[in-house]
């Protein structure tokens, strides 16, 4: 017999394999042995509805995934659109109209069948401009009225005003209602439905006894009997709770929290990598802020801005701040954003050096340890932050103590968040601001918002009425090129050239990309959690508890 | 009680010699950070270990007991003469200005004041020191926690008015402001050190709630607020007992001027 050599890209494929299997072989097994059982967990906020459409807040969106059925699934894990109650779909080739077949045979949670007059009327309410839904507005666009055109009981097609880039990924967030049920909302199509709200404590949920799915052993999902949400916003509480066998997972935790934990119950954590979420730096580019001229020349200088960049130490921040559970970011989305992320972007560079090189070129000096601009100004300004992030507020006083080895003395003030966003957006009386991006989508569609010079979150220079920089005038144009194709490879193309730009420029100083860290308990099976949001329960319908 | 007040003298004079020589007897600056040594426990080098981005903590906690126990007298007695102004002067006018005066005494003790430093804090200038705000958050704790102290200072000036010696000093003659300031000030000495000692500790602990906050003091520069703000998780501090430190020697100190203000209302008595 002959052995084949293999190279190291096999083998690590190949243990990859065996690992899967394994894993999978265990979770077939623990399943096998704890179907049920309920799976208890917190909202750290009380939600504020239980309207799957007027969803505006983490703890509502959480309860929206458990019980809503939509008719598109992005799966969590690979990233990719899979058919929920809809078999198929196709987008016309001008972008404006989605077609769906849907699976017949279903009902809602209380018996009522789910027709295409269903999904009508969802859209309907969706686009009631009345009902103001945050996630109606995601697919607004053109002026004009969205039209639902039922088929048949099973099919139906729905038709906007304007090309809609990413059509199909926005489903991912419309739970479909009930057009007949007297329950309305409460009528679900998801794998659990409410049972029980207690304000203040919890919200019990309950499997749907009417959920289509099927295991691929033709088992009815979902394994759990329900699902205890505990109203805590104290995560200290969560954590001993967790601790003392109260609760079965924290969908997400700081890296203080995971570092405590896995030094105790290392079997409970799950680092998943780099999240979709930055921690950046800006500088106030706006040029009415009433801050003195030569700061806003610093600021609004391409190479001052790229010079800092350079003197801040990103390793130091992931490794200090986040305890290595973090990744020095690269631009403006990150590397766990599979598709969308630019791989041709170099990691960012440390060099102080380089960094005092970049100034001196630009008429900067160092005289006795402070940096002077070219007109005798000592380098100096202040960031702000918000009060009570302790990892900002770390973050901050390390690149205080970086910028301060190339002469610029840095002010810390930590603000109450009210006060930093009335500088920010009103009086723009600040320097320098640590934020960050909750990257909640994959698509960049979703940061229009963000990257558009007339936006009011285009940060750094808010509610432009013409770009005020001919590079800023270039992502507005990729940005609108990006959002009226349906093209992936366009959309890909211009928003690549969007995050060259953006690394270019550096409008935003782009710090680190957090990891995806939780916790979950050993009885729980089926577990495997991920960056993208639900991580822990995004599979809930295939988590089992076992023990309880 | 002689031996309480003695300990708590040479607690205060040991904290105090300690914090006031922090330049001679921490090993390294405030700020100085040690990156490969983040959030050690104690070791020869970093007798009380580091905190959470490599600084040490003792040489941290000296210096931010200079801060805290040098500024917060200063606050105290800020208030306390605020509080003598205001509260005496009202107390020995009586009548209109009196009622005027603790109507003002009442808005301001109806102020959620924490809410008001807040947003005093918020509406400053950004480009200050670490070393202005420092001043700043102590010049403000003076200029609002003046107020209960004026209460009491009203109620006891208007006692000394209506004392026997004073009505016979003005029944010869005296004037008005030589009655408040040989007759009736003298009188009030008690009660003004009383409030002046009362106020130290909770000036201390108002800035350790606004360090733990976030709005005191302003980085890289410690207080014990500051270093208060590492025991607010529950679950960091439970094996790590060095991080107790500065809660340890807050409790003293308070403790200490509690004891040597009993005296105070003993004398006061």
């Amino acid at each position: 017999m002959k052995i084949r050599n293999c190279n190291s890209g096999e083998i690590a494929a190949l243990q990859s394999a065996v690992a899967v299997t394994v894993i999978s072989l265990g979770m077939m097994v623990g399943l096998a042995a704890a179907q049920g059982g309920q799976l208890r967990f917190c909202l750290h906020n009380e939600p504020k509805t239980f309207n799957p459409l007027q969803v505006d807040d983490d703890a509502a969106a959480a309860i929206r995934y458990l019980t809503g059925g939509v008719l598109i699934r992005l799966n969590r894990q690979t990233q990719q659109l899979e058919p929920e109650l809809a078999e198929s779909w196709k987008i016309s080739k001008d972008g404006r109209e989605i077609s769906f077949k849907l699976r017949s045979g279903i009902v809602f949670s209380d018996g009522t069948p789910f027709t295409a007059e269903d999904v009508a009327y969802t859209m309907q309410e969706l686009m009631d401009p009345a009902l103001h839904s945050p996630t109606g507005d995601s697919f607004r666009s053109g002026t004009g009225k969205v039209e639902a055109r039922v088929i048949s009981p099973t099919q139906i097609s729905i038709r906007f005003p304007a090309e809609v880039a990413g059509l199909d990924r926005m489903f991912d967030q419309v739970s479909i209602l009930s057009q007949n049920s007297p329950k309305k909302e409460m009528a679900v199509l998801g794998p659990f439905m409410v049972a029980d709200y207690k304000p203040g404590a919890s919200v019990l949920l309950q499997r749907n006894p009417n959920y289509w799915k099927k295991d691929e052993q033709g088992r009815r999902l979902p394994y759990l009997d329900s699902i205890l949400l505990n109203i805590q916003p104290d995560r200290d509480v969560e954590m001993l709770q967790f601790k003392r066998g109260e609760l079965d997972l924290i969908n997400t935790l700081d890296s203080e929290y995971f570092d405590k934990l896995a030094a105790t119950s290392p079997q409970v954590v799950h680092d998943a990598g780099p999240s979709l979420d930055s921690e950046q730096l800006w500088f106030n580019e706006v040029s009415r802020a009433p801050i003195a001229a030569y700061k806003k020349d610093w600021f609004r200088s391409a190479e001052f801005r790229r010079a800092i960049s350079e003197a801040i130490n990103r390793e130091d921040l992931s490794r200090i701040v986040y305890r290595g559970h973090a990744q020095p970011a690269m631009g403006p989305f990150s590397p766990a954003n599979k598709f969308w992320f630019n791989a041709t972007l170099k990691p960012p560079v440390y060099s102080p050096d380089e960094a005092l090189k970049a100034l001196a070129a630009e008429g900067f000096r160092l005289e006795n340890g402070a940096l002077k601009d070219k007109s005798g100004n000592i380098v100096e300004f202040s960031i702000i932050t918000n009060a009570g992030n302790k990892a900002r507020e770390r973050m901050a006083v390390l690149i205080q103590d970086d910028l301060q080895k190339i002469g610029i003395h840095v002010n810390v003030v930590t603000l109450d968040f009210p006060s930093l966003i009335e500088r920010m957006t009103q009086s723009f009386d600040y320097d320098a601001v640590i934020l960050g991006l909750t990257n909640v989508d994959l698509d960049p569609n979703e940061e229009m918002n963000v990257w558009l010079s007339s936006s009011g979150n285009h940060q750094w220079n808010p509610q432009q009425k013409t770009p005020e920089t001919v590079w800023e005038a270039e992502i507005d144009r990729l940005m609108r090129v990006q959002a009226s194709s349906n093209d992936p490879k366009k959309r890909k193309a211009a928003f690549d050239r969007v995050q060259e730009i953006v690394v270019e420029e550096q409008p935003f100083i782009f710090l680190i990309n957090k990891n995806a860290l939780s916790a979950v308990s050993v009885r729980v099976h089926g577990a495997a959690p991920v960056i993208l949001s639900p991580q822990t329960f995004w599979n809930a319908e295939r988590l089992a508890v076992s023990g309880n | 009680m002689r031996l309480g007040r003695i300990l708590s003298l040479a607690v205060l004079a040991l904290v105090l010699g300690a914090s006031i020589a922090a330049n001679w007897l921490a090993p390294a600056g405030y700020a100085k950070q040690y990156r490969e040594a983040t959030d050690a426990p104690p070791s020869a080098a970093h007798w009380l270990g580091t905190d959470e981005l490599g600084r040490d903590r003792f040489a941290r906690v000296l210096y931010g007991t200079r801060i805290s126990l040098l500024l917060a007298p200063a606050a105290a007695l800020l208030s306390t003469l605020l509080a003598a102004l205001i509260g005496g002067l009202a107390g020995y006018l009586g009548g209109v200005w009196s009622r005027i005066a603790m109507a003002v005494t009442d808005l301001f003790l109806s102020l959620p004041w924490l809410f008001l430093l807040i947003t005093v804090r918020a509406l400053m200038p950004l480009d200050v020191s670490p070393f202005v705000s420092v001043l700043v958050t102590f010049l403000l704790l003076g200029l609002l926690g003046w107020t209960t102290a004026a209460r009491v200072l009203c109620a006891s000036a208007a006692s000394v008015r209506n004392s026997d010696y004073v009505r016979q000093a003005r029944a010869a003659g005296t004037s008005g402001q030589r009655l408040f300031w040989v007759h009736v000030v003298p009188n009030l000495k008690p009660v003004l050190h009383a409030q002046f000692w009362i106020s130290i500790p909770v000036f201390i602990l108002s800035e350790a709630n606004l360090g733990i906050l976030g709005l005191g003091v302003a980085e890289p520069m410690p207080s014990w607020g500051s270093l208060l703000k590492e025991l607010e998780s529950l679950v960091s501090v439970g094996a790590e007992p060095w991080k107790f430190v500065p809660l340890v020697l807050l409790v003293l100190v308070v403790t200490s001027f509690q004891v040597l203000l009993s005296r105070q209302e003993d004398a006061a008595a």
